[in-house]
């Protein structure tokens, strides 16, 4: 489990985490976004016990991050964003140096790696050199050094960048089959697909602070408004869009077709269904219009901007 | 295991040790293990260990044959032990290039951030990775002293070493490296790249080499060797020096909070302007010796205890050396008529050169601004042995007079009247200036060892100008004026 509250990290007089409060539960994979420089690395470092906060708290699997730094670390498993591998050595003496660093009873010191290699496709590279891995395969290493010690807490920076797809969705099996097993899991990434994809909350960070927090859908309402269906029909409508009455609010239509918001999509559209139904029109198809996270992101950080700039112009 | 003491944890002291160092150790084997895969430094240390030695071998050989041909054998016992420091000393010097590839290029290729995450604490990747730097370098200078002074043992020369000797050489070979590594680790959290911790290591490397000239002199002089190992304990005490602020600046978040070597011209601007600046619309000179001054004088309270606290043993060390050496002032024409003779010709070259205020006055400010300067170079104990070295004197000169049975009023007369000004401007500016060098060893929370710098180079700018020079102006002026005539005055009665 991670806890903050008014978490805060001060360089100098620069602001780079601004009271942040969050909570993750176990079983739960929670996504971090936001651009460059928005507080997310330093965040995560706090939590890890690397960086300490300047003012407010961190508990990670029930550790404070300022007492308690060495039981924070042995219950984390972190995955950087620069790998940082040590290109001398062999994979399997870079995992069994972390193995050790991370007080693996000798039979798990032995096993656990070769499991991990196994899982992540790895076997057949253990005695390659690092500086002759692929920047997959080291990213599928730097997460098996991650998962080594088999930690309560994850928190993973860019958990699949420059892997293939296939890799990309192992590793994104293997992030669900943690999850399953209660571990919390904390990403970062650029990569809005796939945090919508995997993550259960989603955090947007911009100049240190949150901006806005909750499920997809939530945030989606919120921001980008309610689901917003495409119906299509066999014949031309003949502006009966315009006599649909209150019941839902057309935004766009065309000859045969036409979409609308609806904030409650399992009481209007079969209401609509039955009125079109009734007037004789034949109706093709009755769709949702796929909303993404990055729409739902870049309208958040969209208002943030605007805020930011009414900040600026008032005197 | 059998326990020692117990810490606050309740854990066994000797196991916790036991844990700290094993912990190291995993560390220690994994950087060793990547040194020895890197040929760029196993090259030189097999060149300096194996090659080296017996290339110098070989010279030591000519040179004996060159000495023995030209009758000066026996300047060979005092010139044989040279070499050793010297083959010993190349190798060791690589433990430099370790340590800052080790620090400095693992944060370079951001390799750090994952060992940093790991529960190892900041004392134990310390440790794991000086004895890192330390081991290989320090093995193949013993290996390279053996294999040079085996040559000369086994071989034709017959040399026979002192035992002291061999371990004076060991023992000063060991404690540079210990230097080396300290200091690279104090460069390395400074700097985020090997290319700017490189040219910082300059400052170890050079006094480093005028050191082991400085022991190649003392070495050719076998009756002055005893010399060395006065400085062994300098150079241990450096390195408690450099632990200390290793182990304070080398944390996690020193590690990663440092993004840039860049020298920020505009804030170390401001923080000096701002000594002297003041609140808007409420300057004043009262103000600024309330507000600015009289707070950076109480923050060297401990210091100006140091130096005060030295400044009398100084003194007592003076009083105490006079009974060593004593001055035959039976030979002293010492009667009061004569001196107040001298001292009236004194006065009419007083009176026709105004410019003794100002000769007394610079004199006193060069002597505290070379204090301060080399301060910066010595964490402050050189400024200390400065302005200690009048204070012996005195001390030495007026347990002569004791001894001699001469009376000290004269004596304390040419001292006292400006004195009471001078000496606490050399206590304050000695202060300020320990102050200076010593911060780096330990920053105050929250600061880089950098900024603590500046800002103590501030305070020190700020109290010599608000305080040190108008005292030793004001005393510049009564050691021209008034003290000749008190002592005028004392001898005439």
């Amino acid at each position: 489990m991670i806890e903050t509250y008014e978490l805060t990290k001060r360089f100098g007089s620069f602001l780079a985490v601004d009271q942040i409060t969050l909570t993750v539960e176990p079983g739960t994979i929670f996504a971090i976004l936001g651009p460059n420089g928005a507080g997310k690395t330093t965040t995560v470092r706090m939590l890890t016990s690397i960086l300490a906060p300047t003012s407010g708290w961190a508990r990670v699997a029930g550790f404070d991050v300022v007492r308690n730094p060495t039981e924070v670390r042995a219950r984390v498993g972190v995955l950087t964003e620069q790998h940082g591998l040590y290109q001398r050595m062999r994979a399997i003496e870079y995992l069994d140096f972390f193995a050790q660093l991370y007080h693996l009873p000798a039979d798990l010191r032995h096993r656990r790696p070769l499991e991990l290699m196994q899982h992540f496709g790895l076997a057949d590279a253990l005695d390659k050199r690092l500086g002759e891995y692929s920047k997959g395969m080291q990213q599928k290493l730097a997460l098996a050094r991650a998962l080594l010690h088999d930690p309560a807490v994850l928190l993973l920076d860019e958990p699949t960048s420059a892997m293939d797809p296939q890799s990309a969705r192992l590793v994104r099996e293997a992030i669900r089959d943690l999850q399953r097993a209660e571990r919390t899991i904390a990403i970062t990434t650029h990569n809005l697909v796939e945090a919508q994809m995997l993550a259960d909350r989603i955090a947007v960070i911009r100049r240190g602070r949150i901006i806005a927090h909750g499920t997809f859908d939530a945030l989606a309402q919120r921001f980008i408004g309610p689901p917003l269906m495409e119906l299509r029909a066999a014949h031309p409508l003949n502006g009966l869009a315009d006599n649909l009455g209150g019941a839902v609010t057309v935004v766009d239509q065309g000859e045969c077709w036409l979409r609308y918001h609806t904030a409650n999509p399992a009481a209007d559209n079969p209401a609509l269904i039955r009125r079109l139904t009734g007037l004789g029109i034949e109706i093709v198809t009755l769709s949702e219009i796929s909303r993404t996270l990055e729409d739902v992101y870049l309208q958040i950080v969209r208002e943030d901007e605007g805020l930011e700039r009414d900040d600026k112009s008032e005197p | 295991m059998t326990s020692l003491s117990r810490n606050a944890s309740g854990r066994p002291a000797l196991a916790s040790a036991g844990r700290m160092l094993s912990n190291a150790l995993i560390v220690t084997r994994r950087e060793v293990r990547d040194s020895f895969r890197d040929w760029r430094i196993m090259g030189p240390i097999f060149l300096l260990t194996l090659v080296f030695p017996l290339l110098a071998n070989g010279m030591t050989n000519l040179f004996i044959g060159f000495f023995e041909a030209n009758g000066a054998e026996p300047l060979l016992p005092a010139l044989l032990p040279l070499l050793p420091m010297i083959v010993g000393f190349f190798p060791v010097s690589i433990s430099l290039v370790i340590a800052l590839e080790t620090f400095v290029g693992e944060k370079e290729r951001l390799s750090l951030e994952p060992l940093l995450a790991t529960p190892l604490t900041n004392t134990e990747l310390y440790l794991g990775k000086s004895f890192a730097a330390m081991l290989p370098p320090l093995l193949a200078s013993y290996i390279g002293i053996a294999i040079y002074m085996g040559g000369l043992v086994f071989g034709g020369t017959q040399w026979r070493p002192a035992p002291t000797l061999v371990i004076q050489i060991l023992l000063l070979t060991s404690v540079q490296a210990l230097v080396m590594v300290t200091g690279a680790v104090v460069i390395s959290s400074q700097t985020t790249s090997t290319r700017a911790a490189n040219l910082l290591a300059s400052f170890i490397i050079i006094p480093m080499s005028m050191l082991v000239i400085l022991e190649s002199v003392i070495m050719i002089q076998p009756h002055r060797r005893f010399v060395l190992w006065f400085l062994a304990v300098g150079l241990l005490v450096t390195v408690a020096l450099l632990v200390r602020m290793g182990a304070r600046i080398f944390n996690r978040e020193e590690l990663l909070g440092r993004a840039l070597d860049q020298l920020n011209l505009r804030w170390i601007g401001r923080t000096f302007a701002d000594q002297y600046r003041g609140e808007p619309g409420k300057r004043s000179l009262v103000r600024w010796y309330r507000m600015s001054i009289a707070p950076a004088v109480r923050a060297l309270g401990a210091p100006a205890a140091v130096t005060g606290i030295c400044l009398v043993a100084a003194f007592a060390s003076g009083w105490l050396a006079a009974g060593s050496w004593p001055l035959p002032l039976d030979q002293f024409e010492a009667n009061d008529a004569h001196l107040l003779e001298n001292l009236q010709s004194w006065f009419e070259l007083g009176r026709n050169n105004p410019n003794l205020v100002l000769a007394a006055v610079s004199q006193n400010l060069r002597v505290l601004a070379l204090a301060t300067l080399l301060a910066v170079f010595s964490f402050g104990t050189l400024a200390l042995i400065l302005v200690m070295i009048p204070f012996a004197i005195t001390g030495f000169i007026l347990a002569q007079v004791a001894a001699a049975g001469l009376s000290p009023v004269p004596f304390f007369a040419g001292i006292l009247p400006h004195g009471v000004v001078e000496i606490p401007a050399i206590v304050l500016a000695g202060a300020a200036a320990l102050r200076l060098g010593s911060i780096i060893t330990r920053p105050p929370d929250g600061m880089t060892a950098g900024e603590a710098w500046i800002r103590a180079l501030a305070d020190t700018v700020k109290i010599g100008v608000g305080v040190v020079l108008p005292l030793i102006v004001v005393a510049g002026i009564l050691e021209v004026t008034l003290t000749p005539r008190i002592v005028e005055f004392v001898l005439a009665r």
